[in-house]
């Protein structure tokens, strides 16, 4: 059991990353696979939390009489990469936007016979 | 108890990354996401990242889940059926997965004080951090103060992110007579988001100026602040929106967050230290770095608050036009 609980967070970080990885390469719907990059994106900032945590650690903010904080880095990192994150969505969307203007779909196997149509 | 509810918790994230696969419904699709996103704040919070879930709570299931549906809005909901076979996908997805379990048995386990992670600087910043920079929230003192650059690089990337998403879209001003915008008409939504308005504001500012103490900072309260924006343009439409913070003005914001904070470096070059070294800049070195922080938090706030709501601003004109052709 022990050796369960100690691996499972990253067990289910890799399952959530596969399954965003599937997403993105077998959707055809651009706006699909930007959900499946998100999803792999979330899967890594939950391997960073789950390094950070220490059993028995509070958050890190000083509080009279703990002495076991977690990790505060790690939180650092992915505090400001969520941020970053939802920018560079919103700059993949504005793309998907100018595509669908430009070929009239979002469909991956629609473009193959479109190129001249610009 | 933690462990269980981390199990719990997992597990329907797990479900509900495996449903997203599935559904050929866009819109249920980005809804998921929300609940997703919403799991994984909760997950954070267990995990002590309080910082993170209000971050991932206010962006992952606020602006990500808005910007997604108003795309849906122009680009249409339903994904067609696919034509090439799964299965290459699947075992690629399979075969990755399978050495990336391998190599999660070389992790040193889940939660162990040991950890090679916890043995470099971690101690430093939990030890020394609330003596050196005097803020109990040591995120926040590793956020602003040790790692100041970073968050400068970072505070720049979002505002490029914004020169990215104009020149693609652009905002649009459209006439006030042009269209019905917004949801005049639902009376109870109306009155219900006047009130709520504020109330968000007056929050995004409490987490502005509170986060050196607790969660929260400048990225949160931007992105809040925006939040609220963005609710008042849905509900009132958007050239009553731009009525009150229009486009141009935004630009100008986010150019002056990411401003005000390099020139807090620059001060402190002025005053004989490095750059954005907040002890210089006043006589005690605590205080330097109190006034630093308070400043360049406000300088990312800023930032971040122009730029989520002027992409919003893009998407939304873009969908009001697609609507009227």
């Amino acid at each position: 059991m022990s050796f369960i609980l100690d691996y499972y967070n990253y067990w289910v970080v890799v399952f959530l990353m596969m399954a965003g990885f599937y997403i993105v390469i077998s959707a055809n719907n651009l706006v699909k696979k930007i959900v499946g990059l998100n999803i792999f994106q979330t899967s890594v900032f939950m391997l960073y939390i789950s390094m950070g945590k220490v059993t028995g650690g509070t958050a890190p903010i000083v509080v009279e009489g703990v002495t076991q904080y977690s990790n505060p880095l790690p939180h650092v990192l992915i505090l400001t990469a969520i941020v970053v994150g939802v920018a560079t969505t919103a700059v993949g969307l504005s793309l998907i936007v100018r595509i669908k203007r430009a070929y009239g779909t979002v469909e991956e196997n629609e473009f193959e016979n479109k190129d001249d149509a610009i | 108890m933690a462990e269980f509810i981390d199990l719990v918790l997992l597990a329907m994230l797990a479900l509900t990354a495996l449903r997203i696969i599935f559904l050929k419904d866009l819109f249920a699709v980005v809804m998921l996401f929300g609940i997703y996103s919403f799991l994984s704040a909760l997950i954070f919070v267990n995990l002590d990242a309080v910082d993170v879930a209000f971050t991932e709570a206010s962006v992952g299931a606020g602006i990500s889940t808005v910007l997604m549906l108003v795309t849906l809005a122009m680009t249409g909901r339903k994904e067609k059926q696919s034509t090439h076979s799964t299965i290459l996908p699947l075992f690629v997805v399979l075969v990755t997965g399978a050495a990336l379990i391998y190599g999660t048995l070389d992790m040193p386990p889940f939660g162990h004080p040991d950890n090679p992670v916890h043995q470099h600087v971690a101690p430093r910043y939990i030890e020394e951090s609330p003596k050196e920079v005097g803020l109990p929230n040591m995120v926040t003192s590793v956020l602003a103060s040790y790692r100041g650059f970073d968050t400068l690089g970072e505070t720049v990337v979002v505002f490029s992110a914004v020169i990215g998403v104009l020149s693609l879209l652009g905002v649009r001003r459209t006439k006030k007579k042009d269209l019905e915008s917004g949801l005049e008409t639902h009376k109870v939504l109306h009155v219900v988001s006047k009130i709520i308005i504020p109330l968000v504001i007056l929050f995004a500012l409490y987490v502005q100026f509170h986060g050196d103490f607790g969660p929260g900072g400048g990225f949160q309260a931007g992105v809040i602040a925006a939040a609220a924006f963005i609710l008042y343009a849905l509900v009132l439409g958007l050239p009553k929106a731009f009525a009150v913070v229009g486009p141009k003005f935004l630009q100008w914001m986010a150019a002056a967050g990411v401003l005000l904070y390099a020139s807090v470096g620059l001060y402190s070059m002025y005053k004989g230290g490095n750059f954005l070294d907040y002890n210089t800049l006043a006589a005690d070195p605590i205080a330097g770095q109190h006034y630093g922080i308070i400043i360049i938090e406000l300088g990312v706030g800023i930032t971040v608050f122009a730029v989520m709501l002027n992409i919003f601003y893009a998407f939304g004109s873009q969908a009001e036009r697609s609507n009227i052709q």
